[in-house]
């Protein structure tokens, strides 16, 4: 099983970020995905005992625009929600890759990590789209 | 709205100033349109304080007139009886410049689109209509009027012209240099300008619950001019469809395609108010029968405001529950940003439609608290 001693951050391809330290990962959007939905209004965050599979709809962010899906970057169980949120939606706009985390995966298969991207490889893929 | 592959899509004549101007294209009703330029909420806000311009120039603005006799006496009544054989509202009293909102109904009541019919201010042109329909069914529109009233009316379309609307409690301060006309007009009164050896139609009405106007301008230098110069004014921003949205829907103001269809009557729809008394007594025009008995019995459901009592929007989809049962759906539904909470409108059973009544809102399988509200959530600041 792969282990990570050092915190290390991958990036998705739906422009999610994945913080992840020892078995835990920390989960939010990326400030490039929080600057196209514009003002954030509302998060639903994850239940804390939840089990998701890699690519599950996790959490939904709606913007004064539209409802926008957040897919499980790993598989895992929620041991953590950013209940913050819900009071302060805007804190994602503010703090997307900080203070407006959504939520804390226990990952169950370190190795899933491997189809993410680093910092580097998710700035080459924003310049695309 | 039918969003056709990027190759088909029209542009209107703005279309380069929006690029200029950093907006955010995308399709919309058969043509490329900014989505936003700064941010739906900014836009929102400033439009509410200041002045807003959009780009409307994708609806569908025509003229309707007689083959003969126009500017002659009699000809308004003779235009109105023409066209009342589609709409339920009163044409033939308009005063000269006045407008009215109506709905096209196929013959079971349905409402095919909502438009604003305006009788032409100048009496050389009595016999002549100004109407703005739908952008997403202009062309089922005009071919619809266009057979019911074959050989004895002409439909000039003018959708290739630029069309605007300036909106937001500034609107009059900032056009009435460019049009002096503008500040003489009261809600839903029309002018027919000649300017420049130019001709134009500045209407004062709008779609977000705000003091403003439509201007219809020629497609070339001078209009483009225009545009320029009232960007050009540092009390207004260039808006986009999604604050329009916004807008609207906080003025109550129904989306065709979404609050109301062909499977929705007006008096469904909580539009009875645009079938003038004289109408109901002639009871003459399409769905008659259904509508007139829909007035005196009430329908089975009815449009209202719907107000989610959580921060979680409920947008069109979304199923209005009373003690588990399916009451309702929601058709329009976002957050309003002068309201600063989620906004929604939709169709509940015509008990539950008492502003009040507690509803669920199904949003993604959890039923979240809201309300029936009156309409509209924000109250409008149209010049009487």
């Amino acid at each position: 099983m792969t282990q990570f001693t050092q915190q290390t951050t991958f990036y998705t391809e739906d422009h999610e970020w994945v913080t992840v330290h020892g078995d835990l990962a920390t989960v939010g959007i990326t400030r490039y995905a929080a600057e196209q939905l514009g003002d954030v209004v509302f998060v639903e965050t994850p239940e804390v005992g939840k089990t998701f599979k890699k690519g599950d709809d996790m959490a939904v962010v709606e913007s004064v625009k539209a409802a926008s899906d957040v897919y499980a970057p790993l598989s895992g169980e929620v041991v953590d929600t950013n209940s913050a949120l819900a009071d302060s939606p805007e804190t994602v706009n503010e703090h997307p890759e900080g203070e407006g985390w959504f939520c804390v995966i226990k990952f169950s298969d370190g190795a899933e990590t491997r189809n993410l991207m680093d910092k580097d490889a998710y700035f080459e893929f924003c310049k695309g789209q | 709205m039918a969003d056709q592959a990027n190759d088909t899509l029209r542009r209107t004549p703005l279309h380069d100033l929006h690029q200029e101007h950093g907006g955010k294209m995308v399709p919309f009703a058969g043509y490329e349109m900014p989505v936003q330029f700064e941010g739906v909420k900014p836009e929102h806000l400033w439009t509410r304080e200041h002045a807003g311009l959009f780009d409307v120039s994708h609806m569908g603005p025509c003229f309707l007139y007689l083959k003969e006799g126009l500017g002659q006496p009699g000809a308004h009544e003779k235009i109105s009886a023409l066209i009342e054989r589609l709409v339920p509202s009163a044409i033939s009293t308009l005063k000269p410049g006045q407008g009215r909102l109506t709905v096209l109904l196929n013959e079971d009541g349905g409402i095919l689109d909502d438009l604003i019919i305006t009788r032409m201010p100048d009496a050389s042109l009595d016999g002549m209509l100004y109407i703005v329909v739908n952008g997403a069914v202009k062309h089922d529109d005009w071919a619809l009027i266009r057979e019911k009233l074959a050989g004895e009316a002409e439909l000039q379309t003018a959708d290739d012209r630029i069309l605007v609307a300036l909106q937001g409690p500034e609107a009059e301060a900032v056009l009435t240099p460019h049009f002096p006309e503008a500040a003489e007009l009261s809600f839903m009164r029309c002018a027919h300008v000649q300017k420049d050896g130019q001709r134009y139609m500045v209407s004062r009405c709008g779609y977000t619950g705000e003091d403003g106007f439509e201007l219809l301008l020629p497609n070339n230098e001078t209009g483009l001019a225009y545009v320029r110069n009232l960007l050009g004014d540092e009390r207004v921003k260039p808006i986009g469809l999604g604050a329009r949205d916004s807008l609207r829907l906080e003025a109550g103001l129904c989306l065709y395609g979404h609050d109301m269809d062909a499977s929705r009557t007006p008096v469904e729809a909580d539009l009875q108010w645009v079938i003038q008394k004289s109408r109901r007594e002639r009871a003459d025009f399409p769905g008659a029968e259904k509508i007139l008995k829909q007035i005196a019995e009430g329908p089975a459901e009815k449009r209202v405001g719907i107000l989610p009592l959580e921060r979680a929007p409920a947008r069109e989809g979304t199923e209005i529950h009373v003690d588990g049962q399916l009451v309702g759906m929601v058709t329009s539904g976002g957050f309003g940003p002068s309201t600063d909470s989620p906004v929604a409108m939709g169709y509940v059973r015509a008990d539950l439609a008492n502003p009040g009544t507690k509803i669920d809102l199904m949003v993604r399988g959890k039923a979240r608290a809201g309300e029936v509200a009156a309409l509209p959530f924000v109250q409008p600041n149209y010049k009487r």
